[in-house]
């Protein structure tokens, strides 16, 4: 199969034939920086995350603890009822091993695979969870609903960030 | 194809130059609250589809589309997102009730350009990277060349273009939304200081945070929505080339407002705008910007537009009422959502809720907006009180 592939003629182009300036580019790079308000519902949610503890909204309308806390239900369409401290305990939703980092370059040998989960919390409604990641496991042994337990960064180290978290390990 | 569309719900949150209390999505959810209870207090469950205009650029995220249905209350209905001027997303939306496809159809758009750090680098992003970007200007320089070539075609005079400023910004003054209103004189204008002569900086719009979403439905569903539906009449967009250099009729003429507007009057049965068209809200980015607008949309003569302003025409109190709810440099720019702002006064006149700056007997409006620099991009749509 391989050999009947027809590349048409010419030669191809090699990154350094771009670099060397044989072919014309232009290049230019996005200097935009943003700086997002985060609003009365993430807002509260992170100051509470430096305070080491996890919040979400209620809404009484349909009985969901809503996590991450949003300030209007986004299926009864009204204003969330109010708010609730809820656990940093939870179990996994779903998890993924993963072997290359953010720009897709693989970790180096003897790096620790990055395990990020869906972790559904206790208290809040089922199927309602946070994104983190899973720290103080072998990857092999997490399981489908493993119960896991926020780890959370020294009170001086947290900055209103959801990596106030560092991971969340099983307990 | 012939079925009849309406706007039967209005909401609008925000109108001012920061928004740090309020997310993206809590504005938004704000505006559809009470646009949804402006049309008989609908529930977004009833809905049938959602459109949104946005450009990723402006909101840092990239596939904003995705952000769109949360508060809309758009949870597992269609959405789709234009990237355009929100008057673009409208022309969307009649669509889909036009061919029979939905019934009531929701549109939104947002600015928060607060949010964003340097808006001069997404603007010099709009630019071509090969034959534009290099020069290193600032893209309002683009609107200086357009002014300049403007002004030499059609004798229209800098104080002409400065007293577009003056009229605006006084209308502001009587819109409880606009920020921007001030009572200023045409020196003020002319003498402070320049951007890229012969634009001054005070015949540029100022930036604004707002949210707004208009309720679209099909005629028989609008009457039961709302007993004051506004009838979308005709509706119509265009682009030129990208070229600067080379656009089909110059830097001098707005080509691409001339074609939308045509489409548009073409579909309302209107021959002649200046008659059948009792005010407008017409793009005014840059003072001169409404001048060139309002002539390539023939509401007045080739070249008129700035003795007939000089006149008092165009004033609230004129023939042909243009911009009173003080347009962009009155309200402020909100970019893609520059286009629901001026239907949003559109409807707020044609249903007599326009409070202290309200028009009698107003019948017929025009809404016109443009992408702003570098584009040749309009859209153009035409409304009425009466079916
Ligand atoms: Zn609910």
């Amino acid at each position: 199969m391989q050999e009947k592939v027809h590349v048409s003629g010419g030669t191809a182009l090699s990154e350094q034939d771009v670099h060397s300036g044989e072919i014309f580019m232009t290049e230019d790079s996005l200097d935009c920086a943003f700086a997002w308000d985060t609003g009365v519902a993430i807002n509260r949610y992170l100051t509470e995350l430096k305070n080491g503890r996890i919040i979400a909204t209620e809404c009484r309308h349909c009985n969901r603890i809503m996590l991450p806390p949003r300030l209007f239900c986004e299926l009864c369409f009204k204003p969330s009822s109010g708010w609730v401290y809820i656990n940093d305990t939870g179990v996994v939703n779903t998890f993924s091993i993963c072997h290359v980092h953010w720009d897709a370059s693989r970790i180096k040998e003897g790096e620790k695979p990055y395990l990020p989960a869906v972790i559904e919390i206790d208290g809040a409604s089922a199927g309602m969870g946070i994104m983190q990641l899973l720290g103080e496991v072998e990857p092999e042994k997490i399981k489908f609903g493993m119960k896991v337990k926020a780890v959370w960064k020294p009170e001086n180290e947290r900055t209103g960030s959801i990596t106030d978290i560092k991971y969340f390990k099983p307990i | 194809m012939s079925k009849r569309v309406a706007i039967v719900g209005i909401g609008y949150s925000g109108f001012r130059t920061t928004s740090a209390d309020l997310s993206y999505r809590e504005m938004i959810f704000e505006a559809a609250t009470k646009c949804y209870e402006d049309a008989g207090g609908i529930h977004p469950q009833s809905i049938d589809s959602f459109v949104a205009s946005a450009e990723d650029f402006m909101e840092g995220i990239s596939i904003a589309d995705e952000y769109v249905p949360d508060q809309l209350g758009a949870v597992l209905k269609p959405v789709q997102t234009i990237a355009g001027d929100s008057i673009q997303g409208l022309a969307s939306a009649v669509m889909q009730i036009k061919t029979g496809q939905q019934s009531i159809v929701a549109t939104s758009a947002f600015s928060k350009v607060s949010n964003l750090s340097h808006y001069e680098h997404v603007a010099a992003y709009a630019t071509d990277p090969a034959y534009i970007r290099p020069l290193n200007e600032h893209p309002y320089f683009i609107a200086g060349l357009e002014m300049n070539r403007y002004l030499y075609e059609t004798g229209t005079t800098r104080e002409q273009c400065a007293t577009v400023v003056v009229k605006n910004k006084y209308n502001a003054l009587a819109n409880p939304s606009a920020v921007y209103g001030a009572k200023i004189t045409i020196d003020d204008v002319i003498g402070g200081p320049l951007l890229s002569a012969p634009l001054g900086v005070l015949d540029v719009s100022g930036h604004l945070d707002g949210a707004i979403v208009l309720l679209l439905a099909s005629e028989d569903k609008a009457r039961e929505l709302n007993d004051k539906p506004i009838w979308i009449k005709g509706i119509g967009w265009a682009t030129d080339t990208p070229n600067l250099d080379s656009r089909i009729e110059g830097l001098g003429t707005a080509v691409y407002a001339k074609l939308a507007a045509e489409k548009a009057y073409a579909m309302a049965g209107i021959t002649t705008p200046g008659n059948e068209i009792d005010f407008a809200e017409v793009d005014d980015t840059f003072s001169y910007k409404e001048l060139q607008h309002l002539e390539a949309l023939r509401l007045c003569g080739p070249g008129e537009a700035g003795k007939l302003l000089e006149l008092g025409c165009f004033a609230a109190t004129g023939d042909l009422p243009v911009n009173v709810s003080g347009g962009s440099l009155g309200v402020g720019y909100l970019h893609e959502a520059n286009g629901l702002q001026r239907v949003l006064e559109l409807v707020l006149q044609l249903r007599g809720e326009a409070g202290k700056r309200q028009l009698s007997g107003v019948e017929t409006g025009l809404a016109f907006a443009w992408r702003g620099v570098p584009t040749a991009t309009g859209a153009a749509v035409i409304l009425s009180n009466r079916p």
